[in-house]
């Protein structure tokens, strides 16, 4: 009897709805996380301004969208303009400092953080912008009707990290850039051109952060500060996954926007927040290398 | 003349031309001076971390936010406020605060005690933002100002001058604290963690217990700059308890120059003045961030010692 009553007492539709809304936005978590990432294990460099790629991504999706009226044009064109700022960023703001305290370069990202986030909000204002959904179907989900394009996103994403995967594995340039990861100076010598291969990277992150930025746009508004709520979420993904280790932070991302999503069935979604800084520091606390890596010998 | 001499000279100097300043500034300078001594005095504090122990930390927004609210608690609840109540209160709330966040944080390095010490200031404010009834949730607390007072001695309320003398005078304090701090056995035992961590720590210093002294008197002087913005504007409000808050400290310090106490308030001076200077010449509207942005990225490449370091090697050469 005891045991019934509990399971009744149990929202298990609205369980159920959140965690479709925790995957949807885990995704797209994973895929800003992953860039984030990259970054930072291939060189050391802690990208404060990975949030404000996401942003700018999804500004110039608003842009694009509002000029062609094509959904899919937008997110290439987003992707690829963000990918090239963040070349520029890199060989101006990061390549310099290569060499010096790895503090120095979350000072010097900060700083393109703070630029970025200010230009944004001159150029576009405070009022939040809308991106139009590509398609707009529905499907029943208990009393909800759900859009289709949530899962579509998903899977979109989904499909962008396992490119990236293949081509970190398998592609001449993704060895390439493993090889750099795990060696700067053998790599160097092997004939790999090593700053090319950093701006590359880091214009591969910044590619990849843009699109999830024009991919989420359509959920939520698109303003200046919403970089500011992702950065800080992908940082915690990437410490609980364990810096620079991919399938972590993919896990940590679904694993954090799941927590969220069904504390946000009882709590306010800003108070929900608190539940993933908890998560990051008792993961700091106990597991400092990442909860999603072999225990370190 | 001897190194201290040249010191203390300078130190007279510039203490009194900040003594006179208020008598022969109009009232808007007035307040923009006190103002930095305050951000100065936040930077300052967190240069203890940063330039002494090679710890950055994003996260002095929630000592300083914390100084704030602690001070408007004691402000609200006695009745006429009293301004060493303020103080103590204000004091009270940011070492709490500032224990709690050492503790956890001081067992990470580098990159992870910077992205610690900011996610600990996103909980502080994620409650003191929602948490409405007890903090005025978005819109803040509004108080009066206490008098400045000695039990039965005198009562004078603050005008500005008062302030700006007030303000000068605990700055003033806390510098030389921290001066003193930095050159006793235990500042060079965080310099020594600074170069060299591991090696500290094979001497037999236990480095941790170390750390967390350092980050709580950071804390606590971040605390008592809140506790003075507190007094000077008469509210409290959530903005000041977020991370932008703690990144401008970081961007004072790398201006004004790191590791050497003074530069801090230089750099806020600097920052300020730009600041004021760019929106009087462009308007309201212009994001002065953006300019000042590049000057900081050009600066952390460029000028790595900062604006007190350059003059330094300059006057030297």
């Amino acid at each position: 009897m005891e045991l019934t009553a509990v399971l009744y007492a149990i929202p298990w539709d609205q369980i159920l709805i959140q965690t479709v809304n925790g995957i949807v936005t885990g995704m797209i978590l994973a895929l800003i996380a992953s860039g984030l990432t990259l970054i930072f294990g291939i060189m050391d460099v802690v990208n404060f301004a990975h949030g404000e790629l996401f942003m700018l991504g999804a500004y110039i999706g608003v842009v694009v969208l509002a000029t062609t009226g094509n959904f899919w044009l937008a997110l290439l064109i987003a992707t690829l303009a963000v990918a090239l700022l963040g070349a520029a960023i890199q060989v101006v703001t990061l390549r310099p400092l290569l060499g010096r305290d790895p503090l120095t370069t979350i000072l010097a990202t900060f700083g393109v953080s703070l630029i970025l986030q200010n230009y944004a909000l001159w150029q576009f204002g405070p009022v939040a912008r809308k991106i139009q959904e590509p398609f707009s179907g529905h499907f029943t989900l208990f009393y909800l009707e759900y859009p289709w394009y949530r899962l579509v996103i998903a899977g979109l994403s989904a499909a962008i990290i396992g490119g990236f995967w293949l081509f970190l594995k398998f592609g001449k340039y993704g060895i390439w850039i493993r090889a750099t990861t795990q060696d700067r100076v053998m790599a160097q010598a092997m004939g790999i051109p090593v700053p090319l291969v950093h701006t590359a990277a880091f214009a591969l992150g910044a590619g990849m952060a843009a699109a999830s930025g024009v991919l989420f746009g359509p959920l939520v508004g698109v303003n200046h500060t919403m970089g500011l709520d992702w950065v800080l979420k992908a940082f915690i993904v990437v410490v609980v996954g364990g810096m620079g280790n991919l399938g972590g932070s993919i896990a940590a991302a679904i694993f954090i926007s799941l927590l969220e999503a069904y504390a946000s069935i009882w709590v306010s979604p800003a108070q929900a927040v608190i539940v993933s800084f908890i998560v990051l520091i008792l993961t700091l606390l106990f597991r400092p290398t990442g909860l999603f890596v072999p225990t370190p010998k | 003349m001897g190194h201290t001499v040249v010191f203390w000279l300078g130190f007279c100097v510039v203490m009194a031309l900040l003594i006179i300043a208020p008598v022969v500034l109009p009232e808007f300078w007035r307040r923009f001076l006190t103002e930095v001594l305050i951000w100065g005095l936040l930077a300052m504090s967190s240069d203890l971390l940063i330039g002494y122990t090679g710890m950055i930390s994003f996260g002095h927004s929630a000592f300083f936010g914390l100084g704030m609210y602690g001070a408007a608690a004691a402000l609200l609840m006695f009745s006429p406020p009293n301004l060493w109540l303020a103080l103590a209160f204000g004091l009270a709330a940011a070492a709490l605060i500032a224990l709690f966040v050492a503790y956890f944080s001081t067992r990470l390095r580098d990159i992870y005690f910077a992205i610690t010490t900011l996610i600990f200031s996103q909980i502080f404010y994620v409650i003191i933002f929602t948490w409405t009834e007890v903090t005025g949730g978005e819109n803040g607390l509004n108080f009066r100002r206490p008098p400045l007072a000695i039990p039965g001695l005198f009562s004078v309320p603050f005008n500005s001058e008062t302030m700006h003398w007030f303000v000068l005078a605990v700055v003033t304090a806390s510098y030389l604290i921290l001066r003193r701090i930095t050159r006793s056995p235990f500042g060079m035992v965080l310099q020594s963690i600074r170069e060299n961590e591991p090696r500290t720590r094979a001497i037999g210093y236990p480095v941790e217990r170390y750390k967390i002294v350092a980050v709580m008197l950071s804390g606590l002087f971040a605390g008592l700059a809140g506790v003075l913005y507190a007094i000077q504007n008469r509210f409290a409000a959530p903005d000041f308890i977020f991370f932008l808050v703690s990144g401008e400290a970081v961007i004072f310090n790398v201006m004004g120059g790191i590791g050497t106490l003074v530069g801090p308030i230089v750099g806020a001076g600097f920052f300020q003045l730009m600041r004021e200077m760019l929106s009087r010449l462009f308007g309201d509207q212009f994001p002065y961030l953006i300019p000042l942005g590049v000057v900081f990225i050009v600066m952390i490449i460029f000028l790595p010692q900062g604006l007190l370091g350059f003059a330094r090697r300059w006057l030297n050469r």
